[in-house]
């Protein structure tokens, strides 16, 4: 363990705001990355299906 | 050797089914390396002795710039293998892969420009590897932006593929451009033949976190493929039929 509290942690040495910046825009973009994929799949089925159903009745 | 495996690479029926099985286990990887490699680079590793905490931005500089690299390295690949063999799913993990490759060359180049600030003075120069990356993120556009253009399926392939080979020209021009030009950038930490010069401590986690990167990679780029596959399917039957599974199931399959 390289620091001995919480706000040393945070503070980084004085270089807090440069690494909770990268760490954070890094994890945006992860995150941004799963869910993005994952709602055009949900928004894919759901046109899929309704046009399906559209088929099957007319 | 057979040759079968290859000749089932073209069924996208085949790939959607195997890649199935393969997500989960990408996916969950990823979390767990990525989450164990932050917590050990931000908590546990020590600090440099030079840079202080701001080298803390390593573990997550250098493997997205690992991945921007290798990601246009499969683009190159995919486009020969999609040129030779006219194989549709080739196109279709080179369009996939295109935009999350960006993506990582996108956090490269942000938090090495964050590094920069307190390291070197800048938040950016005009030196041989900052340009070379940048000019990496614009072929990434390029083929992403040529995808979009053309219409035509055929076409869009053959750009895209030919667009992505010619393009790799710029990676040995990114990896050498430390040791042909003066830069300030800091030479390769990691190198395939010599022991790593930072204590275990440092570039484990460097290490558990390049493999997370991949695997993330690996899963995202199998996601958006699997999505692409099904678009491009949509009039088959085994498509039909997990489509209205996933009616059932309020479209989560």
């Amino acid at each position: 363990m390289t620091f001995h509290s919480i706000g040393e942690f945070l503070a980084m040495g004085h270089h807090g705001p440069y690494v909770w910046s990268a760490y954070g825009i890094t994890a945006l973009v992860l995150i941004l990355n799963i869910v993005m994929p994952r709602l055009a799949r949900r928004r894919y089925l759901q046109s899929e299906a309704r046009r399906l159903r559209r088929e099957m009745n007319a | 050797m057979k040759w079968t495996f290859f000749h089932k690479l073209g069924s996208p029926k085949w790939f959607y089914e195997i890649s199935g099985r393969w997500l989960p286990i990408l996916g969950w990887a990823a979390v767990l390396l990525i989450l164990a490699g932050t917590v050990w680079g931000l908590v546990f590793a020590p600090q440099d002795y030079q840079q202080g905490n701001s080298f803390r931005i390593i573990y997550i500089h250098v493997p997205a710039a690992f991945l921007a690299q290798s990601g246009y390295l499969l683009l190159a690949i995919a486009g020969v293998v999609s040129l030779v063999w006219k194989m549709k799913l080739a196109d279709i993990a080179l369009k996939c892969a295109a935009p999350v490759g960006a993506w990582m060359t996108f956090i490269a180049l942000v938090t090495g420009s964050i590094w920069g600030k307190p390291t070197w003075g800048t938040w950016w120069v005009w030196d041989a590897r900052l340009t070379s990356m940048l000019i990496l993120l614009f072929l990434y556009f390029g083929i992403i932006a040529l995808g979009q253009a053309i219409s035509n399926r055929d076409s869009s392939a053959k750009a895209c593929a030919v667009l992505a080979i010619v393009g790799v020209i710029n990676l040995p021009i990114i990896k050498y451009s430390v040791e042909w030009w003066n830069t300030l950038h800091q030479p390769a930490t990691f190198t395939l033949t010599e022991k790593p010069a930072m204590p275990a401590q440092m570039w484990l986690p460097l290490l558990v976190m390049v493999v997370g990167f991949y695997c993330f990679f690996g899963a995202v780029v199998l996601m958006r493929m699997r999505l692409e596959v099904l678009r491009r399917e949509s009039r088959t039957s085994w498509v039909r039929t997990l489509v209205e599974q996933s009616i059932g199931r309020g479209g989560s399959a």
